[in-house]
């Protein structure tokens, strides 16, 4: 895989022009209720305070993910490490075969979408709800997610419309009620037959091994709760060190994501059930996964992207990521944290296009609940790439030229009449600078004369 | 006192008469204004593509030019960010040139900016009564400068109604080597902030780049509202007040 975001972008913008509109709608709808929920709390102590307790977890990473398995087996929870997807969809099918799992229902998750789960239980010939309404309207469509917190945004009611009077039969002009209505009806079906739920993981406490899930549907709730064996994957990065964290977390990670103050439901999951406790799955197993993690981490120049709590606030204020939806970045993450998760987690090879995906116009660090500088990672990214030869060889060219007349003043001004004196120089559009600046864009004159001609001749 | 012009390589080639228009302004206000001829370009579209090599020769270059200046000011938010926010990542900490960017960054300001928190100026004149202004918040200002208030407070005290425009602080696509890199996207990015344009006499930005690339799609799309950089737009509110 190589990602060609321009290509992808392109296509994105020519073939489907709803998709622009409808994601910039659904951002901005989501960055205004950003904007009044982190209006009512000194937002810049709560992100000062959430990136301190990240920074803490990600230096101590090791003790605490010891911990938290010790805290997990100690409550009657299995934990389960893989370092790549490969072995966590092989968790996974294991687990499935062991307990003659025949249906699965899905709660959203973003790493299950990282590692390919739903695909590969499906090749075992497994059935796979998704249960959160925006994921179950794109496995509807065989798509993979546009937004991490709503995953089907780029979509226009008229399209889901159309797409449930074909899949499930409702009228053609349905309301959104009598739609979610119809899909819930599929869904309860599914939540009483399945023999396994799976879900992701928002945080993980490892003080207490307690597992936290943040959602507005209900349907993590009943995918964790009624299935015979709950499984959920769990990024190494998401844990929080102490119980007395998760409060802040919870609340903050709503008020970024959706400008609530918390989630409407909040699901804390620490054994499963029996004894005292009537409700529960049999069997909870937690799969820590890595797929990249410890490089990232490693790594100095780019360790912070691994504060992130996947809110998606960087994509609803990103003006790059609103003409094009998730899509154009070719990963399941897309927007800003994409742009840099992704070379970090699949390597700069194949995403060398990405941190290039970006005017570095910083809205997206101004909204980070955990303070992630990802204009200066990008900017780190872009550094890499060009240094190891994954940019044009063409603007590399380009590069060292200009570099060398500004360099020098008088190859500069000689340069600068060329511009003047040359009849239609900026309208030769063999440049491919010109070329592409006058794609879309008309009209780009020089002054008649430069600035330092008129400072020359004196200014009054 | 005494101001060093850096007038960016932009200005110099597509603004000429803004740049004059700085130097008047800068004039009016008792400020003696000199031009270093061996300026350049600041390095900017290099570092923000990845060449931070060439980059680097550039900001060593500029750090000669101005080597001494008293002040530096640039009719330019962009340009100005990369003097003060990013030219000491290009250089080993510690190192004489990282000392010397370091004092370059503390010397240097964009216009308004100075006009402002400089020279303590909060009133040019009244020369812009009965205008309607947009004002197009360049990014690398606003974000990475601060600057918020400095460009608002001398317009409205000119006598000017700033138009409410939701998409005042968006970014307007340009970005530099984004415009020509992914022109697409670029000029989606600036068709939100024209679909969104209120009423006007003008639109003023403190961003050359910026007002090239919105005038461009302008043109392109059959806009007929009039782009101003902000020098002008701030001399004329002294010279007419």
């Amino acid at each position: 895989m190589r990602v060609n975001y321009h290509e992808l972008a392109r296509k994105i913008l020519r073939e489907t022009p709803s998709v622009r509109e409808s994601v910039t709608r659904a951002t901005l709808h989501f960055d205004s209720n950003r904007r009044k929920a982190y209006a009512e709390i000194d937002t810049e102590a709560w992100r000062a305070w959430a990136k301190g307790v990240k920074e803490h977890l990600l230096t101590h990473l090791d003790e605490y993910l010891e911990q938290a398995e010790e805290r997990l087996r100690a409550n009657g929870v299995q934990v389960h490490w893989a370092l790549t997807a490969e072995q966590a969809r092989g968790i996974v099918g294991d687990l499935a075969s062991q307990y003659g799992v025949r249906s699965v229902v899905k709660a959203k998750s973003m790493l299950s979408e990282e590692t390919g789960i739903t695909p590969f239980l499906e090749s075992l010939g497994i059935d796979v709800f998704e249960t959160d309404l925006g994921e179950y309207i794109i496995q509807l469509l065989r798509e993979p997610p546009s937004h991490i917190v709503g995953p089907a945004i780029h979509r226009h009611l008229d399209e889901i419309r159309a797409l449930f009077h074909d899949k499930l039969g409702t009228p053609s002009d349905a309301d959104p009620d009598s739609l979610a209505k119809a899909a819930r009806t599929v869904l309860r079906k599914a939540f009483l037959q399945a023999d396994m739920g799976i879900s992701g993981g928002n945080f993980l406490v490892a003080e207490t091994g307690t597992l936290a899930l943040i959602e507005n549907e209900g349907n993590i709730r009943i995918s964790t709760s009624i299935p015979r064996v709950h499984v959920a994957l769990v990024g190494i990065e998401k844990l929080l060190p102490r119980w007395a964290d998760l409060a802040g977390f919870l609340q903050l990670t709503a008020r970024a994501a959706t400008g609530q103050r918390i989630g409407t439901y909040v699901s804390l999951i620490q054994k499963p059930g029996g004894g005292q406790e009537p409700d529960g799955p049999e069997a909870v197993h937690v799969i820590f996964v890595d797929n990249g993690r410890s490089m990232v981490l490693s790594d100095p120049e780019v360790w912070e992207t691994l504060r992130c709590v996947r809110c998606g606030a960087c994509l609803n204020v990103c003006p790059v990521y609103r003409q094009t939806g998730g899509h154009a970045y070719g990963w399941v993450y897309g927007g800003p944290i994409g742009a840099v998760l992704a070379p970090g987690l699949l390597g700069l090879d194949s995403t060398s296009a990405l941190p290039f995906a970006s005017s570095l116009c910083g809205a997206c660090y101004d909204v980070c609940p955990v303070k992630i500088p990802i204009p200066r990672l990008l900017l780190t990214w872009r550094r890499r790439a060009a240094s190891r030869g994954l940019t044009p060889g063409s603007e590399a060219a380009m590069m060292k030229g200009y570099a060398a007349v500004m360099r020098h003043p008088l190859l500069y001004r000689t340069a600068a009449r060329a511009m003047r004196k040359i009849p239609g120089a900026l309208d030769n559009r063999v440049i491919p600078v010109i070329r592409n600046w006058k794609s879309l864009r008309s009209g780009l004159e020089a002054s008649p004369k430069s600035f330092r001609e008129l400072w020359k001749e004196g200014i009054d | 006192m005494r101001v060093s012009l850096f007038i960016t390589c932009l200005a110099d080639q597509f603004f000429a008469n803004a740049g004059a228009d700085a130097v008047r302004l800068l004039r009016s206000l008792n400020v003696d204004v000199d031009f270093p001829p061996d300026q350049t370009c600041c390095g900017q579209p290099a570092f923000n593509a990845g060449y931070w090599d060439e980059a680097r020769s550039m900001a060593r270059h500029t750090l000669e030019v101005f080597k001494g200046a008293q002040y530096i000011v640039l009719p330019s938010g962009s340009c100005a960010a990369m003097i003060r926010t990013f030219y000491a990542r290009l250089f080993e900490s510690g190192s004489a040139a990282r000392r010397q960017a370091e004092v370059m960054a503390a010397r240097t300001f964009e216009l308004a900016e100075f006009v402002v928190k400089v020279l303590d100026v909060d009133e040019l004149g009244r020369g812009l009564e009965g205008k309607t202004v947009i004002y197009h918040h360049g990014c690398h200002a606003l974000r990475e400068l601060n600057i918020r208030e400095e460009p608002v407070r001398l317009l409205r005290n000119s006598g000017a109604k700033l138009a409410d425009w939701e998409a005042a602080e968006e970014c307007c696509g340009f970005g530099g080597v984004f415009s020509v890199k992914l022109p697409e996207v670029s000029a989606a990015m600036a068709d939100r902030k024209l679909d969104t344009l209120p009423p006007a006499d003008f639109l003023t930005s403190a961003d050359g780049g910026c007002l090239l690339h919105l005038s461009g799609r302008m043109k392109n799309r059959g806009f007929e509202l009039p782009v101003r950089p902000l020098a002008s737009v701030l001399w004329e509110a002294r010279r007419e007040g």
